[in-house]
């Protein structure tokens, strides 16, 4: 398991472009909506939660989509498959890794976009928070539908098409609680919840995952 | 030590690739299958490796069912079409990587694998930087790594030269020598390679 995770985390190093590709269009996202609406600081402090939990879904699931393809593309997933190791293992180890590399890097930055959007200083602890559940959470929920169709040739427009239900209560609970905390009111309920969501998460996807790499490379 | 394989059957989308394919292998024997490209060497291959869908018949791996064995796993090694190394890390990476993950990993280091399979001065270069030869190389240094007692190689002489393909050769002639036991998918000969050989396909 370290084993693999020292790989994936090496391999992720080597192609920083690649890798950071998430977290700079989360940034370009984000920086696009006071230039494209007016730049009144109530208007962004209004809109700011939702923009930004918005343009992290987006990164996160823009990131998950390469999550198994180059694994299928040169053999090693097969190799994972057969490995000792059970599967289900293997996919959590796997996400785990893709996430430090990929949805953190979203998570850090997420204060600079707040504080572009004159998103209250006092709540920032909010939003990296929820955007830390959050991000895992969709990670993990990008991953069974990036595994389901890493076998498919135009499977990249079908991963969101599958992911994105799933990934709306994450969406609306995570908006909600930033939005909360922005007004002064107490979040740790709405916080509470996305807790469960990536507790259930981490319990159940990667059985999910297991199951759809298995199938995806059976065809 | 035996792997019985019986009444295979392949399907793909309505066409049969196989059916009723058995084949018994003992300790230190070679298997072969051969036929024309697209007689069904490389699914059967993959449905044997258990990756691939199997829609008839069982496999047994000491007696037990291969599906429901764990100890299947740990005892073969795969070999397919693609090498299975990561093209951003060195030959020496992919081969510490693999040697990690496996079952009954041998005390046999990176370099002294990798120098005997000719893998020697671009070892710590990227994958991607080597010649398609010289991954195949990178990948057959892994059966020198790895434990396991039963091959499957798929296409093993891809992109080899004459002195590529002996190395093959040889390779399976020591592991059979220790009891090992090996499947082939190559419509080539190999020399000095004694195997039974399964011929695939050809009418559908």
């Amino acid at each position: 398991m370290l084993a693999l995770a020292s790989r994936d985390l090496r391999i992720s190093f080597r192609q920083p472009g690649e890798v950071l590709t998430p977290a700079m269009f989360f940034v370009l996202v984000t920086t696009l909506f006071p230039l494209g609406l007016s730049p009144q600081p109530e208007l962004l402090r209004t809109i700011a939660p939702g923009v930004v939990w918005v343009a992290a879904l987006l990164a996160v699931l823009v990131g998950q989509e390469s999550l198994f393809k180059s694994d299928y593309e040169d053999g090693s997933l097969e190799q994972l498959v057969l490995s000792p190791m059970p599967l289900p293992l293997v996919a959590i180890t796997r996400v785990t890794s893709h996430w430090l590399a990929t949805g953190l890097p979203v998570v850090v930055l997420a204060p600079l976009m707040g504080l572009l959007m004159d998103y209250p200083t006092q709540a920032m602890g909010c939003l990296v928070l929820s955007l830390l559940l959050g991000t895992f959470t969709l990670s993990l929920l990008g991953a069974v539908g990036a595994a389901l169709t890493v076998g498919l040739r135009q499977g990249s427009m079908l991963m969101p098409i599958l992911v994105l239900p799933l990934a709306v209560p994450v969406l609306i609970f995570g908006a909600h609680a930033v939005a909360q905390a922005a007004n002064g009111e107490d979040p740790s309920g709405v916080l509470y919840l996305l807790a469960a969501f990536l507790v259930l998460g981490i319990t159940l996807a990667p059985f999910a995952i297991a199951a759809a790499v298995r199938v995806s490379l059976e065809s | 030590m035996t792997l019985e394989a019986r009444s295979l059957g392949l399907w793909r989308v309505e066409r049969c690739l196989c059916r009723d394919l058995s084949f018994r292998l003992g300790s230190g024997e070679i298997l072969q299958f051969a036929g024309p490209n697209g007689s069904g060497k490389t699914s059967l291959m993959r449905a044997v490796a258990g990756v691939g869908r199997l829609d008839e018949g069982e496999l047994f791996w000491e007696g037990n069912p291969a599906t429901r064995s764990d100890g299947y796993r740990t005892d073969l090694l795969y070999l397919g079409h693609q090498t299975g190394l990561k093209s951003h890390l060195s030959a020496t990476e992919n081969y510490l990587f693999y040697q990690s993950i496996a079952g009954y990993s041998s005390e046999i280091g990176a370099k002294e694998a990798l120098g005997r399979c000719g893998v020697t001065e671009p070892a710590d270069r990227p994958v991607a930087t080597l010649s398609m030869g010289q991954r195949r190389r990178a990948a057959l240094a892994r059966l020198l790594g790895v434990k396991a007692k039963l091959w499957l190689l798929d296409e093993p002489l891809t992109s080899l030269d004459t002195e590529g393909v002996g190395l093959v050769s040889q390779l399976l002639k020591s592991h059979v020598k220790g009891g090992g036991m090996a499947i082939l998918a190559t419509h080539q000969l190999l020399p000095g390679i004694e195997a039974q050989r399964l011929e695939l396909g050809g009418k559908a």
